[in-house]
């Protein structure tokens, strides 16, 4: 038999039928089922695969803790898999199908893994695949592939997310998690006390247990408790359904998770499909229940095994009855009120008490019609596509059974305890505590700002759970200051009149059957037992080697039977045994919440410089340098890359380029003190910079190695105009705020970044002069009046107007050049105007690749060279460094291995055979010499117009060592390898005449 | 989430922040002997419980604040403005 619907009950609506489809075929809801409900009311019985052994499962709870009935939902690019059937609240038109079998739940070939049982322990795939077999890592890849078809969940799409996301920052003084009567109770007394509240639950109805009570709260009703409770809420705290707390953080900081559309049929393309919500509480309410254990007994994943609670759920909430005639299984009281509100909605119920002692709670569900038998337990069930029949036995003691008789039933509903959701307190690192006498971990104390009330501090009774949330909200609004009463003493842990029986497995000699502890994870009592016999003693190790809560569900209700079980075997309490550490987040958050709106485009900011579309306009293509779009390169029409920026640099040499170099790292250095800081950041002198002279400068970081490059202008007597690399610009910056603010404090210099604030190009070649002279005629361009490294303000001649431009005589090419700088918002001005005339003399514009092919002619070096790794001498540099002065990085940079002889050191490469070709990133190797490190490596390469294919690299010892000597570059990556010479590194004009003049 | 209290923007989440390192170390002149560089910049206590560091407002004022926290329990205690130029102006400011 499987599970019906009921004529009367339930809070679904049966005015209002949902068609949706299983594995295609239509069925019918109601508004307020959840998918399990709905299929159970259909008369579904499978509705997952084991993940091993793929033997077929069913609903086994109803709520977050599900291990059976896990779906994939949506198609195409809106499927999503391992979803809960338990939580998914149905809709118009929804379509879910099984998944990890083939080709049906009904009916998966895969189930021969069940067959093979025994090759699937835990640390089967490991011991054998790996130790035995393989012989390397290569086969255990080659296994594992084989593995993870056979073993496995569902598949999600490949295609990109068609939903938008959103994050949300928010405040307020008290966060309540979970809507049943304790965080009701706690929400209603803050907002009375004024506070600013929010109630969070992950349900789509709020009420928790209550949407489908088995008893009354106290006298009441539960339904009415709960409308006008609700009612009373409603404009006085912030009600948030479908809303999961997925995790706690520093700082009395959640991460909510709000499930916006869920629920909606057709939800506007407005609506974000789930809105991740940072909330900053003053005060945290954990109202967040327990979940209640099963007992692991012979093949207890049967479709129709659920827990007691479950079942009872699915009769009162959802108007679904599981099964006719069904077995409640019990060791402690709460069994007794499921199995009598499942007698009522109809059900035949036969409650075993693994306790033998008569319960008083006995005779009231005799009078329910529920045949009550002590000392009962379930040994083993039957029926794979749905059950069909309980081994009931006599309870021995300790789980051990004999079994006396087999029942007729198609459901057995387990009791077996509860474990309050101490999740979200251990992500706060509060170990729980356990209990004997309830058998759970209760939650351990904080000196965070958090109360815990009501199942979640082991309060079993609807009525104490409210009192317990109550008090906990008067305790956070006494806490804020805003009551002043006293708070009442709150309800301890337990609710039950007999102790509970500790069952956690059920055993009979001979009696065979696995026994799962873990049903996601297809983990059974005999994987616990065989880790322990195999030397697992810690029990972070047995989780790690069974798997056991490494699934979805993350050990909801399996973790505390496999830790009892370890305790067992290994002869400790559980205390002692202790427990895993419950991490974020408590249920599965999607990866598009926790990117929002960060995605795409946006997932990191693009940085245009002020001439962009001017450039753009000029035919550039461009490449992404960091946050950068840098113009690369400007074809004509039918040319390559290759091609335009080879005729780009001959351009440069023989007439005159214009290049966007807007990038650059910009700093104002600005007081009294400027030129000292200065002097004390850089290796070479700036105290006797005069005022209209710019120098090139390079900075050590403190621990002698290089830095960064740049040149520096001085202004004025107080003022400074630095550059610095376009990668190191925002590092720069911080260094020079950490050394005024932190350590110099005496200095009186104020720095500030400039770099947005400024549009530039740099005017290189021959016929330079020639076109900055006439675009700014106000600047004598004479070699006497403005020589190299001169610095001139100036205004640029547009129309009848002019803008202004800072300049300096300053060349990366090697050619006769001017870096010309003017106020960001005439950038594209000052490029267009600038551009013009250089194509009038003969030139024309140039990108990053004809830049960096120009200044490896030279030898000069960027950040390719300047890695992290190489000193001053390393770059051929050692000569700037001053001897009269102490500088940052000084003391540090003649420690041994920073002055070795022979460290690799800046060498030129050129290939021996003409038209060779060679890599950046190639390591050098002596000639008939391949290692992994070899002599050194290649750093920039260059395809020169000139001089054919050349690089930048370091090799140990540097020229002295290698000059005219033959090295390979070896690009294992690319099973390339090409024979160079070593060269000088300046290989272009090596005088600087051309410069000069 | 840290949350540091800046003495410019107020109560601020530590996404806006950059940790910038032990602020107990005492830096030598740069003239000093490699020694004393390098037990300041390489030589570090890691002790437990409340520590100062330097953390920068990146995202906001741009301000090195010293934060006193409890490495083990990531408790906050109070952030003051690390150029005591700047912190004894907030003070005559407030």
């Amino acid at each position: 038999m499987t599970g019906f619907r009921l004529d009367a009950g339930g809070v679904v609506d049966r005015e209002r039928p949902l068609k949706f489809f299983w594995d295609g075929k239509g069925m019918t809801g109601y508004a307020g089922d959840t998918l399990a409900s709905a299929l159970m009311a259909s008369g579904e019985r499978v509705i997952g695969r084991g993940f091993k052994y793929h033997r077929p499962r069913g609903v086994m709870s109803a709520g977050v803790e599900e291990g059976g009935a896990i779906v994939t939902v949506g198609a195409g690019a809106k499927r999503v898999a391992n979803v809960r059937a338990t939580t998914t609240e149905l809709v118009a038109g929804l379509s879910a199908h099984g998944q990890n079998a083939w080709p049906s739940v009904r009916f998966d070939l895969g189930r021969i893994n069940d067959q093979l049982g025994r090759f699937f322990a835990a640390g089967f795939y490991y011991k054998t695949f790996m130790g035995v077999l393989g012989t390397g890592t290569f086969e255990w890849m080659q296994f594992e592939k084989l593995i993870r078809r056979a073993a496995g969940m569902g598949r999600a799409s490949r295609e990109a997310d068609p939903d938008w996301y959103e994050v949300v920052n928010d405040h307020c003084d008290l966060l309540v998690v979970g809507a049943g009567p304790a965080g009701l109770e706690a929400a209603a007394a803050a907002a009375d006390a004024g506070l600013d509240v929010i109630l969070a639950d992950q349900d789509f109805a709020l009420g928790g247990d209550l949407l489908g009570a088995a008893g009354p709260v106290g006298r009441a009703n539960p339904a009415n408790w709960l409308s006008k409770r609700l009612a009373a809420l409603s404009g006085a705290v912030r009600l948030m359904p479908r809303t999961t707390v997925f995790g706690l953080y520093d700082g009395v900081v959640a991460g909510l998770v709000e499930r916006v559309t869920e629920g909606l049929a057709a939800p506007s393309p407005e609506l974000p499909r789930e809105r991740l919500r940072i909330v900053r509480a003053r005060r945290i309410v954990l109202a967040t229940g327990a979940i209640e254990r099963s007992i692991a007994f012979g093949d207890n994943d049967r479709p129709g095994v659920m827990t007691l609670a479950a079942a009872r759920t699915y009769a009162r909430r959802f108007g679904v009855l599981p099964g006719r005639r069904i077995a409640a299984v019990t060791t402690n009281d709460g069994g007794y009120a499921d199995a009598v509100a499942l007698a009522e909605a109809g059900a035949e119920v036969t409650l075993l008490d693994s306790r033998w002692a008569r319960n008083p709670l006995a005779e009231a569900a005799e009078k329910a019609g529920v045949t009550v038998r002590q000392g009962g337990v379930p040994v083993k069930a039957e029926g794979a596509f749905g059950l069909r029949r309980l081994w009931v036995g006599d309870h021995l003691g300790g789980g051990r059974a004999r079994p006396e008789e087999a029942c007729d039933v198609d459901v057995v509903a387990v009791s077996g305890g509860w474990s309050p959701v101490v999740n979200l307190l251990s992500h706060r690192k509060v170990k729980p505590v356990w209990s004997d006498h309830l058998a759970c971990f209760l939650p351990g104390e904080t000196t965070e700002p958090i109360h815990v009330a009501g199942a979640a501090a082991g309060v079993w009774d609807a009525e104490a759970c409210a009192a317990s949330g109550k008090a906990a909200g008067l305790a956070a609004a006494k806490a804020l200051g805003a009551w002043g009463g006293t708070v009442p003493n709150a309800p301890g842990p337990n609710g039950w009149e007999a102790p509970i029986d500790p069952v956690y497995e059920v055993s009979a000699e001979r009696w065979k059957g696995k026994r799962f502890v873990d049903p996601q994870h297809d983990v059974t009592t005999d994987d616990i037992r065989l880790a322990h016999r195999e030397g697992f003693v810690s029990v972070e190790h047995m989780k790690r080697y069974t798997t056991l809560g490494m699934a979805t569900d993350q050990g909801k209700v399996g973790n505390v039977i496999g830790l009892a079980l370890m305790a067992e075997a290994s002869g400790r309490s559980i205390p002692e045994t202790g427990t895993t550490t419950f991490r974020p987040p408590y249920t599965p958050v999607s990866m598009g919440a926790l990117a929002g709106p960060e995605r795409g485009a946006h997932w990191r900011p693009t940085r245009l410089t002020p001439m962009h579309e001017a450039v753009a306009a000029s035919g550039a293509a461009f490449v992404d340098a960091g946050l950068w779009k840098r113009g690369w390169y400007f074809p004509q029409p039918g040319e390559t890359m290759a091609e335009a920026a080879r005729r780009e640099v001959a351009m440069v040499r023989s007439s005159v380029g214009v290049v966007d170099v807007s990038t650059l790292g910009k700093i104002a250095v600005q007081g009294p003190d400027a030129a000292e800081l200065l002097n004390r950041v850089y290796v070479n002198g700036f105290a006797k910079l005069p005022v209209g002279k710019a120098r090139y400068g390079v900075m050590l970081r403190e621990d002698g190695v290089a830095f960064d490059d740049g040149t520096t202008w001085r202004l004025s007597e107080t003022e400074f105009f630095m550059t610095t690399t376009t990668a190191n610009a925002g590092e720069v910056m911080k260094l020079l705020e950490r050394l005024l603010q932190t350590r110099w404090t005496d200095l009186r210099v104020h720095v500030s970044s400039v770099s947005d604030g400024w549009g530039g190009v740099a005017v290189a070649g021959p016929k330079a002069r020639a076109v900055l002279s006439k675009l700014i005629p106000d600047i004598d361009w004479s070699d006497a009046a403005y020589p190299f490294m001169g610095v001139r303000e100036g205004g640029m001649k547009i129309g009848r107007g002019a803008i202004p431009v800072r300049t300096a005589r300053l060349s990366f090419s090697g050619e006769k050049a001017w870096e010309v700088f003017t106020p960001a918002d005439y950038g594209p001005h000052l490029w267009k105007t600038v551009l013009k005339a250089a194509e009038k003399a003969g030139g024309g514009a140039y990108g990053l690749e004809a830049l960096d092919c120009l200044r490896v002619e030279k030898g000069h070096v960027t950040a390719r060279e300047i890695d992290g790794r190489t000193t001053l001498e390393d770059l051929g540099l050692g000569k700037m460094a001053s001897r009269a002065k102490p500088y940052l990085g000084s003391a540090l940079k003649n420690r041994p291995e920073l002055v070795r002889e022979n460290r690799p050191r800046l060498v030129g490469l050129k290939p021996v055979a003409e038209g060779a070709r060679f890599r950046a990133g190639s390591i050098l190797c002596r000639p008939g010499e391949r290692s992994a490190h070899g002599v050194g490596w290649v750093s920039s390469i260059a395809d020169s117009p000139s001089l054919g294919w050349i690089g930048l690299g370091f090799a140990e010892g540097g020229l002295e060592a290698w000059e005219g000597a033959q090295l390979v570059a070896a690009d294992p990556v690319n099973d390339a390898a090409t024979l160079l010479e070593v060269v000088s590194p300046h290989f272009y004009d090596p005088s600087g005449s051309r410069m000069h003049g | 989430m840290l949350r540091i209290p800046c003495p410019f923007c107020g109560l601020r989440d530590h996404a806006e922040f950059d940790y910038e390192g032990d602020a107990t170390v005492t830096y030598p002149p740069l003239d000093a002997p490699e020694d004393a560089w390098f037990e300041a910049v390489f030589l570090r206590e890691n002790p437990r419980g409340r520590h100062r560091e330097y953390w920068r407002h990146t995202q906001g004022c741009g301000a090195y604040l010293i934060v006193e926290r409890d490495v083990t329990t990531h408790e906050i205690f109070g952030a003051e403005l690390a150029h005591p130029g700047m912190a004894s102006a907030m003070e005559g400011a407030a």
